[in-house]
């Protein structure tokens, strides 16, 4: 087990820069998740850490070791794949095996540490079954447990949930967290959903346009982010004027307050325990406002209805 | 690579080197030959009938094997491949026995036509079939609700799909059928200006010791068969081309 | 009702074109009787005409089978410049006449060719056995590549990268990862080739000098008994080459599914 340091990477493809100059430190036995959208240079940041694509500038290191110009398979990473990369002409069994058949390890070996991670990963009963024979789910937890079978120094996971459903994909987050808090390897995961980071990881890395634009914990990403690009991303949030403000720090009241403006209430979205109402401004902004049922209840709020709002913890950004 | 030099392209470098070793002039008096000249415009006259009745029976052949449903398909599908397992002198001699001299149907260029149309049967078939399988038919329902009658359908929707990989198919169905040798040497015969075709043209001038004679030939059907792989690397080009980005 | 009309249109043809002519072979060469036909192809000439088809197909099919394999990983996973042409050059013997690719080995080897000189060393090539073989090496060397491309593409990188991160080195990864996925394709590619291989005509007729019972491969054999009005000879070593033929359709019908199943 290592923490991962990069330093100063950049790569191209075609002379459009995926990575522009990254630094960033992976601390040993964390579970950090790299976010951004599509395109942000989070999946060729992990690549580039698996050694699966050589960055054009710049260093990684492994624990203490600079490891740039190491072949992925020297590296001691553990890599589970979006599409899962399960091998598909062997079974369940030979899939979890196959790096440490390739490390030549002793057959009784192979099989106890196989059997353990399949428990691990409970596929107890489906070591003889072919992946097409599996669900995406059960697929992905194969894929995890053939990673971790070589022990690796370090666990990486491109989008690992990203072709499951939602259902499935909740399982799975929850089921990774007690996972990490059982065997404690570094991981990073990749994730376009702020939802998965913030739920799985303890440290998140905002990436954006091939840089990173803050690292911290859910909470201090939430609470204080660095600008409005990740105010936005980890977020839903409403923009007036120059100043940022979160739905949940809307307070609508029946009567004018200190510091409050009219708006007019165009729709009341009942969601459950949340309700979103949406607002037009006199000024011709919108605005979001997320309440919980019984406010929506003591305000008897309609469609047409002029109220008064008041915005508390707004943000701007220089 | 080394393999391919050897094996491919050394002797076609020999070939053409040879062609002009004699300087231009004697490459334009052995192509110009009336024989050769003669068998030329036949050779292409019979290939590109072939090449559009292919492209029709093809279309059909291929259409039929993934859209239609009846007994013994799958047998049918294989006997496509046929034409591809079986040795060309086999098909000629058989051919011939039909369509010969002898045979009940004496017809000659007739009789090559259909050796030419046996040999090049599965290249539209195989080239348009995969096309036809991966044509969403989601495309034709929407265009159905849209209000679109089958023929319409067709015309606007699966027949442009399906071109490129047809005029694909038809493209080494033509340079197979100029230069298509064993099915045709029989039913051909060697009658000069009648149903003599290139390649038995040239494989008799190899056999009197005209080698140059031979050479010029065999250099315009090359430069017909680069041709046709061109065409084709054009026509995948044109038929991905929805599909970049 | 229109597609009736298709289905027996396409069928009709089919059965004209192909089975008409086949069963006609079957027809001709057992006209005389089974034992007629038997004694036909078990005389001397034919005999070793089919060993010698069998042994060229034998150089050539393991040859091409590499060498498809090798150059459809350079196809597809390499970055080499000028894909386009050698994409074009493994197609080319798809395209060409037989007859020109047998004059191109007799001008390379023949009399004052570039490699003609190598006849006077005892190393003789054309009017032989080598000159065969390249023929055949010739005219059945895209198969195997045709076969492999697509399915390499469609297999994609993600789990040749997945071995590698598990530990694997090249060799092992195409071992044990690249191998077993395109095994059927290559299988597919195999039997095509070997049924070019066995059934070539005009390149190695070109190349062969055509001696009964040295340089005369079957289908040579076919062609010289019908010259001779031997034409029960010529139908019945017909009927062995088109009993290969079924034998390629039926393997090839056999690895389909499996290949699209892999």
């Amino acid at each position: 087990m290592s923490g991962i340091t990069v330093l100063d990477v950049t790569k191209r493809f075609n002379g459009f820069t995926a990575l522009d100059d990254v630094s960033v430190t992976i601390p040993e036995g964390s579970l950090t998740a790299l976010l951004g959208p599509s395109g942000s240079g989070k999946s060729t940041l992990l690549r580039v850490i698996a050694g699966l694509e050589s960055p054009d500038g710049g260093k990684v290191l492994i624990g203490n070791e600079d490891v740039t110009e190491q072949p992925a398979r020297a590296r001691g990473v553990g890599m589970v794949f979006q599409h899962y990369a399960a091998f598909k002409h062997m079974t369940v069994y030979d899939n979890v095996a196959f790096g440490l058949a390739i490390r030549r390890r002793p057959r009784a070996e192979i099989r106890d540490r196989v059997h353990e991670l399949l428990e691990l990963v409970q596929l107890e009963g489906l070591a003889k079954r072919y992946p097409a024979q599996l669900s995406g789910g059960q697929r992905q937890r194969m894929a995890l447990a053939r990673a971790l079978a070589v022990e690796p120094g370090v666990l990486l996971l491109d989008e690992p949930f990203g072709a499951l459903d939602a259902r499935v994909r909740k399982e799975l987050r929850a089921w990774l967290r007690r996972l990490h808090d059982e065997v404690h390897v570094t991981t990073i995961i990749v994730t376009h959903d702020q939802e998965e980071a913030m739920e799985v990881a303890g440290q998140i890395v905002v990436l954006n346009e091939g840089r990173i634009e803050q690292v911290g914990s859910p909470r201090e990403l939430y609470d204080s982010p660095a600008n409005e690009f990740v105010m936005s991303f980890v977020g839903p949030v409403n923009r007036v004027g120059e100043t940022f403000v979160r739905p949940h720090d809307v307070e609508l009241s029946l009567e004018p307050e200190a510091g409050s403006e009219e708006a007019m209430v165009e729709r009341v979205v009942h969601l459950g325990f949340e309700v979103r109402v949406e607002l037009l401004r006199a000024d011709g902004e919108r605005l979001l406002a997320q309440l919980t049922q019984d406010d929506v209840e003591q305000l008897e709020l309609e469609p047409g209805q002029i109220v008064h709002v008041r915005s508390s913890r707004t943000k701007t950004f220089a | 690579m080394g393999y391919l030099s050897v094996v491919v392209l050394l002797p076609l470098a020999a070939l053409v080197w040879s062609s002009r070793a004699g300087g231009l002039s004697v490459f334009w008096h052995e192509a110009t030959r009336p024989e050769a000249v003669a068998a030329l415009k036949l050779t292409l006259g019979v290939a590109a009938v072939c090449a559009l009745v292919n492209a029709v029976a093809g279309t059909a052949i291929a259409w039929v094997l993934v859209r239609d449903r009846f007994r013994g398909k799958g047998i049918v599908d294989s006997v496509i491949d046929l034409p591809f397992a079986l040795p060309t002198i086999v098909a000629g001699l058989t051919l011939l026995a039909l369509y010969g001299p002898s045979g009940p149907f004496r017809v000659d260029i007739v009789g090559l036509i259909v050796a030419l149309l046996f040999v090049t049967l599965p290249f539209v078939v195989r080239a348009v079939q995969p096309v036809l399988i991966e044509l969403d038919t989601e495309m034709e329902e929407a265009a159905a609700s849209l209000g679109a009658r089958p023929l319409a359908i067709f015309r606007r929707i699966i027949f442009p799909n399906l071109l490129p990989a047809v005029l694909s198919g038809v493209a080494l169905a033509f340079a197979r059928a100029v230069g298509e040798f064993g099915a045709v040497v029989l039913i051909s015969g060697n009658i000069p200006f009648k149903t003599q075709v290139s390649s038995v043209y040239i494989f008799g001038q190899l056999q009197s010791g005209n080698g140059s004679g031979a050479a010029a030939v065999s250099v315009l059907l090359l430069v017909i068969s680069l041709g046709a792989l061109l065409a084709i690397g054009g026509f995948r080009h044109w038929r991905t081309r929805h599909d970049r980005v | 009702m229109s597609r009736y009309v298709i289905r027996f249109g396409a069928l009709g043809y089919l059965a004209l074109l192909l089975l008409l002519p086949v069963g006609f072979v079957f027809y001709r060469a057992f006209d005389h009787g089974f034992s007629h036909a038997w004694h036909a192809v078990t005389t001397p000439a034919a005999v070793h005409a089919l060993e010698l088809t069998l042994l060229i197909a034998a150089i050539a099919v393991p040859a091409n089978t590499v060498f498809g394999i090798v150059m459809a990983l350079a196809l597809v996973r390499g970055r080499l410049p000028g894909r386009g042409l050698l994409n074009a050059a493994v197609d080319l013997p798809l395209a060409l006449s037989p007859v020109v690719v047998g004059l191109s080995l007799v001008l390379l080897y023949g009399r004052g060719g570039w490699l003609g000189g190598l006849a006077g060393h005892g190393l003789k090539i054309l009017f032989a056995f080598p000159g065969m073989v390249l023929a055949t090496m010739f005219v059945s060397l895209p198969f195997v590549v045709r076969e492999v491309v697509p399915v390499l593409r469609e297999i994609g990188t993600e789990q040749e990268q997945a071995a590698e991160t598990l530990g694997a080195g090249p060799f092992q990864t195409f071992r044990r990862i690249t191998f077993p996925a395109i095994r059927w394709a290559v299988a597919y590619g195999v039997v095509l080739t070997t049924a070019r291989a066995i059934g070539e005509f005009g390149a190695v007729s070109a190349v062969s000098g055509n001696i009964e019972g040295r340089t005369q491969t079957l289908p040579l054999y076919v062609k010289a008994q019908f010259d001779g009005f031997d034409t029960a000879g010529a139908y019945a070593s017909s009927v062995v080459l088109a009993m290969i033929a079924i034998a390629v359709v039926v393997a090839l019908r056999a690895l389909h599914p499996r290949e699209e199943a892999g």
